[in-house]
């Protein structure tokens, strides 16, 4: 072997030691940072967390029952409002306006939605709910995961009805099926496992967020259900009490978010085995 | 549509009076469905267009009363008296600043993991570890500003700190950006933490781009005798270059806006220190930590910051868009 070829193999082998190394590297970041979350927050996952409320300061006990309600609603609610929309939205995308100049420019302003800072979503809210209503409520939060969801679920409409082979289409028009008919009787139904990932990854991404909930829902100490009320939620109630001397609403902040995590882990590994290799961005 | 009605004498009125009525039925679901999409895809532009104006509106006390001084100013004090003296200039910095250091150390991290899926990984070892990879980006920001917070910011401030500021003491420049003392809460802990949580970003999209190269191209440079190496470096990067700078800046743009974990670790300190071992704080960090207990000139003046991060997002995350969309058009011819 000559030893210009040798030297080009060393640094060959040389480059590709470091893209192992770096792929170690960044696996140890996943594994040290769940293992912190089990480590610390393990101990609190008891049957207290799911059935008793936040309790005051310096107290014994207590759990996240009003918090993990109070995300659930919220969370439900803001898929309620964004998914329907997002859907159809997708749906005219794909369906009715495939070739047309405006599809495209929605698909662009989509994604940068999908990416904007949920923060600026916070504020946006704030101002065009918040202010108007006079003040902080469930109601608002849920409106601010509704607008966080809604690109999602935009995107992953489109891409799956995409997928849709034509024929199909063209198969239930020439039997004289009315085209929203042809969308809803087979386009959607020969999509359905697509849009159902859609929901989930909208579901998974919004019920982490915490930046849009800190002043649009607040939180809330106490049981409330009530929509124009500030609302008790996972996120924020992590987010006061881990930044708090009070050891019990420390171990109370880390069981909620070793709860959050496990619940948007599981629901990002559902959708990726429901589409299959097919990832969705 | 045109509808064709088929007349068969009189026997057949009733049944044609049932299929008026259907098509009739069909005719306005239908475009009652037309409609409702039309106006669904709408709401997304209006979307965009709430946001922004609902951020002129709010920003407009503080656009007015500082003007171009906002950019300029580094002085923020919502209290002083008479008026507040709010500047922009901290914050600024501090986005952009953050934000870059993590692109210097996401960027290169998961251009080698993307590197290692396409080119080195068996086959069977490929799926695991591009969804464990994913996964990063599926954990909430603010699990990694608590972990940042316990478990990095200690190790940062007792052991890596003290060490680089050691190393560099004598070299001129550096020992200005790495001096200390350390700390828990700083722009370099944060700027860490931003590179974890963009890494995936960067991964999963330099990975789908680089899988975009025609094997074709990959087998003539083995066999004109390239190491892996050389194939990586001489065809697949070039091939794939504008994708893999849109994919950058859309981590970038991430990283811009990113809240939660940045507000747990980068300390809200307004001063601007030449030492990235010192606290600092960003745009969304200012927004997270003082917006909820602001009013009138300090919460314009807030909201003025999120309209400046909106707008500076908004370019980088079109710019990301249009190279990908390049991209994408190449392939499909």
């Amino acid at each position: 072997m000559n030893p210009f070829y040798a030297s080009r193999r060393r640094t060959s082998k040389v480059a590709m030691a470091l893209c192992t190394g770096a792929t170690i590297f960044g696996l140890a970041w996943l594994t040290m940072i769940l293992f912190t979350l089990f480590w610390n927050g393990f101990a609190g996952l008891t049957v207290a967390l799911f059935t008793e409320m936040t309790p005051p300061p310096n107290a014994q006990g207590g759990g996240l029952l009003n918090a993990i309600v109070g995300s659930l609603i919220l969370t439900i609610l803001g898929i309620g409002v964004g998914a329907p929309i997002g859907i159809l939205a997708g749906t005219y995308m794909a369906e009715y306006g495939r070739y047309s100049k405006i599809t495209s420019v929605i698909r662009f302003i989509n994604d940068i939605l999908l990416s904007a800072p949920s923060i600026i979503i916070g504020l946006f809210v704030y101002g065009a709910v918040v202010v108007p209503m006079g003040g902080f409520s469930g109601l608002a939060g849920a409106l601010a995961l509704a607008v966080i969801a809604l690109p999602v679920v935009v995107r992953t409409t489109e891409d799956m009805l995409l997928l849709v082979p034509t024929q199909l289409r063209e198969a239930a028009v020439a039997l004289g099926m009315p085209q929203s008919y042809m969308i809803r009787k087979i386009t959607w139904r020969a999509a359905r496992v697509g849009l159902v990932t859609g929901l989930l990854l909208a579901v998974a991404r919004v019920s982490g967020e915490t930046a849009p909930l800190l002043f649009t829902a607040l939180s809330n100490q106490f049981w409330s259900v009530d929509l124009l009320k500030t609302m008790a939620n996972l996120p924020v109630t992590i987010n006061n009490f881990i930044n708090n001397p009070d050891p019990n609403w420390k171990r109370l902040a880390w069981a909620g978010a070793l709860l959050i995590t496990l619940a948007v882990l599981s629901l990002n590994i559902v959708a990726r085995s429901l589409s299959g290799g097919r990832n969705p961005k | 549509m045109t509808d064709v009605v088929v007349q068969e004498g009189a026997a057949a009125a009733p049944t044609n009076a049932w299929r008026a009525k259907a098509l009739a039925n069909f005719k306005t679901g239908d475009s009652t469905f037309r409609i409702l999409a039309q106006l669904a895809a709408a709401t997304v532009l209006l979307l965009l267009g709430g946001i922004i104006l609902s951020l002129i509106i709010g920003a407009w006390p503080a656009i007015t009363t500082y003007g171009v001084d906002f950019l300029t100013t580094q002085r923020w004090a919502p209290n002083a008296r008479p008026n507040p003296v709010l500047g922009g200039l901290g914050p600024i910095y501090g986005t952009l600043i953050s934000s870059v250091i993590a692109l210097l150390i996401a960027v290169p991290v998961g251009l080698g993991i993307a590197i290692f899926l396409t080119e080195l990984c068996p086959q069977w070892l490929r799926r695991p570890v591009g969804v464990a990879v994913e996964l990063l980006a599926g954990i909430p920001s603010i699990i990694y500003g608590m972990w940042g917070f316990f478990v990095l910011g200690p190790l940062l401030a007792d052991q890596i700190e003290p060490a680089i500021a050691e190393a560099v003491e004598n070299i001129p420049i550096l020992n200005v950006i790495f001096a200390g003392p350390a700390s828990n809460l700083s722009l370099f802990n944060a700027s860490l933490v931003l590179a974890i949580m963009i890494l995936p970003f960067v991964t999963a999209i330099a990975r789908d781009v680089f899988n975009t190269v025609p094997p074709v191209l990959k087998e003539a440079a083995y066999g004109l005798g390239c190491t892996t190496w050389e194939v990586v470096r001489r065809v697949v990067i070039p091939y794939t270059r504008v994708g893999v700078i849109g994919g950058i800046m859309l981590a970038l743009g991430r990283a811009l806006g990113e809240t939660m974990a940045v507000t747990f670790v980068i300390g809200n300190s307004f001063r601007i220190s030449g030492s990235i071992f010192a606290p600092g704080t960003t745009i969304s960090a200012a927004i997270a930590s003082e917006f909820a207990e602001s009013r009138d000139l300090h919460q314009s003046a807030l909201i003025l910051l999120g309209l400046l991060l909106f707008v500076l997002t908004f370019f980088v995350l079109a710019a990301a868009r249009l190279m990908l969309m390049r991209l994408e058009r190449k392939q499909g011819a």
